[in-house]
């Protein structure tokens, strides 16, 4: 159990029976007051966002959490499938569950698949991850126009600003956190 | 944590206020921060060792000092209050409490215009005080020229919240109520004094000569700041012993220890009139140093000393 004092940023407890995450907190006693810990939360799993107001005497759950490496292997229909490599366990997300993170997921990728009990409800990627690109408008040497980047579409679909000399069949690495190019990747 | 140039500035506002208080005809005092006996305030948690307790304020030796005859004290002591850490808040931090005989709640609150101004004079290079006139805090531009508002805490409720202050308490949502609609609008433009508290919430404070249902005490607010907590003294040592009765019995159902503190009673009626006034020093210097958070204005916080 946790109790409010142990409330903080990043804390994950569980009310009526789901996980939620809080994503603010701010600790206030108002002078010959009571305590008062008032947060905002993210249920982790509808994604649903509320605020709440909690005192010293309150208690939480601690949800049942827990990471597993697992490999992304393939997508059929609105379900992404992905394998525990050691047990050979297979389980599936829904596109709605994966959100933007499908802008980065290539077969046979590995990530960290969140359980809460028995049921996956997020992954995590890799902070860095090599794409290839797939259209890109050819580089003139010698463009004076001025810009600095140009736009490229990679393996998955999505769009990124790219230095120009990055060209089509490149493999670039891109920091998933931020969408953003970092360098192109020899192999 | 402060830099070598924040911990100077942190120096020159002590040195300031010092200057303040020994002008204004006070002599600082330095009472014990290890006693066997405290208050009864069942909103503090304090340390414990030993049958000991550390202070969670210095007010019980500051009054019986009083009672000596001492008529105008102050002291800048570390305070300890557990369950108490954030953005405002650290289990260890630092007080100014002054007290003066023979005067009441509105004279302190001319004192902390006054202690302000002082600082502004004196200090004008603090970040704080980049625009002439004024406070610069998180966004606000505060106006220091006297006289500050006055507001009551029934009008604040009305005016910020839309409810009754009675309707409040009676549903145990004051607190509540007071830190999510009401704080984050007080002292925005110019500091505000939210004061005449129902007297439920003013434990040592005295009740208003004109209407006894709430005490003659204030809370100090600067850019939503809760910055400092005054009162006129509650001399009455019977009403003062009903009150701590109340908060003894709180603190038994708790299952937490409490007994009357009977050296201070025994002082207390020696006092007559007086008025004292807490104020959260580490605040004062994260106003004044433009500092986020309490944790930019004070030497060490306490995760750092592990």
């Amino acid at each position: 159990m946790y109790t409010a004092s142990d409330l903080r940023k990043g804390l994950k407890i569980q009310i009526d029976g789901e996980p939620y995450i809080i994503t603010e907190f701010d600790f206030s006693k108002p002078g010959k007051g009571q305590a008062l810990y008032r947060t905002k939360m993210r249920n982790m799993i509808t994604g649903n966002q509320f605020t709440q107001t909690y005192r010293s005497n309150d208690k939480f759950e601690r949800p049942n959490l827990e990471e597993r490496k697992m490999q992304f292997l393939y997508a059929q229909d609105d379900e992404y499938h992905f394998m525990d490599t050691t047990s050979y366990e297979q389980i599936y997300l829904t596109g709605e569950q994966l959100g933007d993170r499908l802008n980065f997921l290539i077969d046979n990728m590995e990530v960290q698949v969140l359980f809460f009990g028995d049921r996956p409800i997020d992954i995590s990627l890799p902070t860095f991850v090599n794409l290839e690109v797939t259209v890109a408008d050819p580089w003139v040497k010698g463009d004076t126009s001025g810009t600095d980047t140009k736009p490229v579409t990679v393996q998955t679909g999505f769009q990124l600003q790219v230095p120009p000399f990055v060209e089509q069949g490149d493999k670039i690495q891109i920091d998933t956190r931020t969408g953003t190019y970092i360098t192109r990747v020899k192999e | 944590m402060l830099t070598a140039n924040g911990l100077r500035q942190r120096s020159e506002v002590l040195q300031a206020i010092r200057a303040f208080f020994f002008a204004n005809g006070y002599i600082e005092v330095d009472t014990p921060v290890r006693l066997p006996v405290l208050l009864p305030e069942s909103h503090l948690i304090p340390f414990t060792g030993h049958g000991w307790f550390l202070q969670t304020s210095p007010e019980l030796c500051m009054k019986r000092l009083l009672a000596r005859g001492c008529t105008r004290i102050f002291q800048i002591c570390h305070c300890f209050r557990q369950e108490e850490s954030g953005r405002l808040h650290q289990p260890e931090f630092n007080m100014l409490e002054w007290y003066q005989r023979g005067e009441n709640y509105e004279y302190l609150m001319g004192q902390c215009e006054a202690l302000l101004c002082h600082l502004h004079r004196t200090l004008p290079h603090l970040p704080g005080f980049a625009s002439p006139g004024f406070l610069c805090w998180n966004n606000c531009r505060i106006s220091l020229t006297p006289p500050w508002e006055r507001l009551t805490v029934a009008e604040a409720f009305r005016r910020y919240a839309d409810v009754e202050v009675d309707w409040a308490l009676a549903r145990g949502l004051f607190d509540e109520i007071l830190v999510t609609r009401i704080e984050g609008h007080l002292g925005r433009d110019r500091p505000v004094f939210l004061c005449d508290y129902p007297i439920e919430l003013g434990s040592l404070a005295r009740g208003c000569r004109d209407n006894p249902t709430v005490a003659e005490r204030f809370e100090l607010y600067v850019a939503g700041v809760e910055l400092a907590n005054g009162f006129s003294e509650l001399v009455d040592v019977e009403e003062q012993r009903q009150r701590f009765a109340g908060e003894i019995e709180k603190l038994r159902m708790e299952g937490r220890e409490a007994v009357m503190p009977e050296a201070f009673m025994a002082d207390l009626e020696k006092i007559g009139a007086a008025a004292g006034i807490a104020l959260g020093l580490d605040r004062l210097v994260m106003l004044l140093l433009r500092s986020p958070s309490i944790s930019e204005a004070i030497p060490f916080i306490f995760e750092e000393l592990q």
